[in-house]
């Protein structure tokens, strides 16, 4: 596993360390979706498109 | 440790207290009860009720049948101290004053569970309470039992006073907004409701089945007695007078608390920022878990996920457009806002692991 800071909230994300470029990763406490790149060697994370909810305001 | 300590050896040789606690027939004394039987390092020395002296204490607290069968004592200040470590007093408010200062003057350490010595001013006690304090001597010994606030004062304090349920749910919502100095601190609302165990066992008009089913109560818009306290321990963290302003209401729950707490910011923040400063005060803290999640069932505080836990599950919100922050907390009122707080502050008093006996995972649906 690969520790990598949520950019949203600071939760130590592990990514695992198999994860290939593209891989979507959900943060388990803010819920921020990131898709996963590496850069000369190093996990980093784009903010991925979520899904919004309707609550049908 | 100056204190006495009869220390006996329990499970893996592991020491253990003694333990007492008088007032062990209502719901707190109970709720206490419930979590000191499973405890590992606690063996319970003497339990005292004036109505049911000498029945089973499961005749009265059914879930505990089975886990113990202490009796419960009549209310003997001597035999207490002599026979205990530690004594929990769960009586109500004006009622604990006297007891808590013969007990203290026993030497034996007290964990107070009533409003008697949370207020440092002794005038704030004729303002919310209509008397006035008889030991400030006292008052100002005892130490407010937020473990997230006062750990270092707790672990050595002969009398450790619980926080009220409501006080201590709101002041960890708004604790890390003072301490990083975001909001306007003259400002600031707390909207708390309250499930039905709140008001204790004895019963009213009021709390009545039919009279209280159903309900949202604001039952005390202004004046409510746990604003002093919440007032006192912004007023610490940041450095300054904090003004409060709460209004409570009764709703239709048995347990549970739900604060709403409103404040203005200073200067522009982002979300990044808040998650940033509740992380900074609670990344090690075992009862805090931080709730602002956008998936899923549970996305901000909820009394209905906390139940029957020690946890306050804070969250927040900013509306960008009146620049204010919505602090919201939840916990359940016996647990987090009594016994559970209660028992965490004596593993503190103690040395224990500070989770010891209170990782209990909330019941869901309930
Ligand atoms: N309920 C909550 O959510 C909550 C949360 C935080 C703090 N508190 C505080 O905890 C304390 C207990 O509350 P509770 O809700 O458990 O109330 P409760 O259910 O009414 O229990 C209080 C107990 O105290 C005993 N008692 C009453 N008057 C007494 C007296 N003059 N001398 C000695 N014992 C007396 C009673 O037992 P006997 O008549 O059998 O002796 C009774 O069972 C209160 O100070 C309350 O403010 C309550
Ligand atoms: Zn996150």
């Amino acid at each position: 596993m690969v520790k990598v800071r949520c950019p949203e909230c600071d939760k130590d994300l592990n990514i695992p360390d198999d994860a290939v470029d593209g891989e979507i990763v959900t943060c388990p406490d803010c819920g921020a979706n990131y898709e996963v790149t590496h850069m000369d060697g190093k996990i980093t994370l784009k903010p991925a498109e979520s899904v919004g909810e309707d609550w049908g305001e | 440790m100056s204190m006495s300590m009869s220390m006996s050896m329990g499970d893996g040789g592991r020491e253990k207290i003694r333990v007492g606690v008088i007032g062990a027939s209502g719901y707190v004394g109970g709720e206490l009860l419930r979590l000191l039987v499973t405890h590992p390092r606690v063996e319970l020395a003497m339990v005292t009720s004036r109505q049911y002296a000498g029945e089973y204490v499961h005749r009265i607290h059914p879930g505990l049948r089975g886990f113990t069968e202490i009796t419960f004592s009549p209310l003997d200040i001597d035999k207490l101290s002599s026979n205990c470590d530690l004594v929990f007093t769960a009586v109500p408010h004006g009622k604990a004053v006297e007891i808590v200062k013969r007990l203290y003057d026993t030497g034996v350490r007290v964990i107070d569970l009533s409003a008697d010595y949370r207020i440092k001013d002794p005038e704030a006690y004729k303002y919310y309470y209509g008397w006035s304090h008889p030991y400030p001597d006292l008052l100002s010994k005892s130490v407010y039992g937020i473990p997230e606030l006062h750990r270092d004062e707790i672990r050595n304090a002969r009398l450790v006073s619980c926080p009220g349920c409501m006080a201590v749910t709101s002041l960890l919502a708004l604790a890390p907004l003072a301490k990083h100095d975001l909001i306007d601190l003259d400002h600031i609302v707390v909207d708390s409701k309250i499930g039905s165990s709140g008001a204790g066992g004895k019963p009213s008009s009021g709390t009545h089945h039919a009279m209280r089913y159903g309900v949202v109560r604001p039952y005390k818009p202004v004046k409510h007695r746990h604003t002093a306290e919440i007032e006192q321990e912004m007023s610490i963290i940041a450095g300054r007078r904090v003004s409060v302003s709460m209004t409570p209401h009764a709703v239709n729950i048995v347990r549970g608390i739900l604060c709403t707490n409103h404040a203005f910011l200073k200067r522009s923040t982002t979300i990044q920022e808040l998650w940033r400063a509740y992380r900074g005060m609670y990344r090690n803290e075992p009862f805090v878990r931080l709730i602002r999640d956008t998936k899923g069932l549970y996305k901000y505080p909820d009394p209905k996920f906390v139940v029957g836990s020690n946890f306050c599950d804070v969250g927040f919100d900013i509306d960008e457009r009146n620049n204010r922050v919505v602090a919201l907390s939840a916990s359940d009122n016996l647990m987090k806002g009594a016994a559970g707080s209660a028992v965490q502050c004596m593993n503190v008093m103690y040395g224990f692991n500070e989770a010891e006996g209170l990782l209990i995972t909330p019941l869901t649906p309930v």
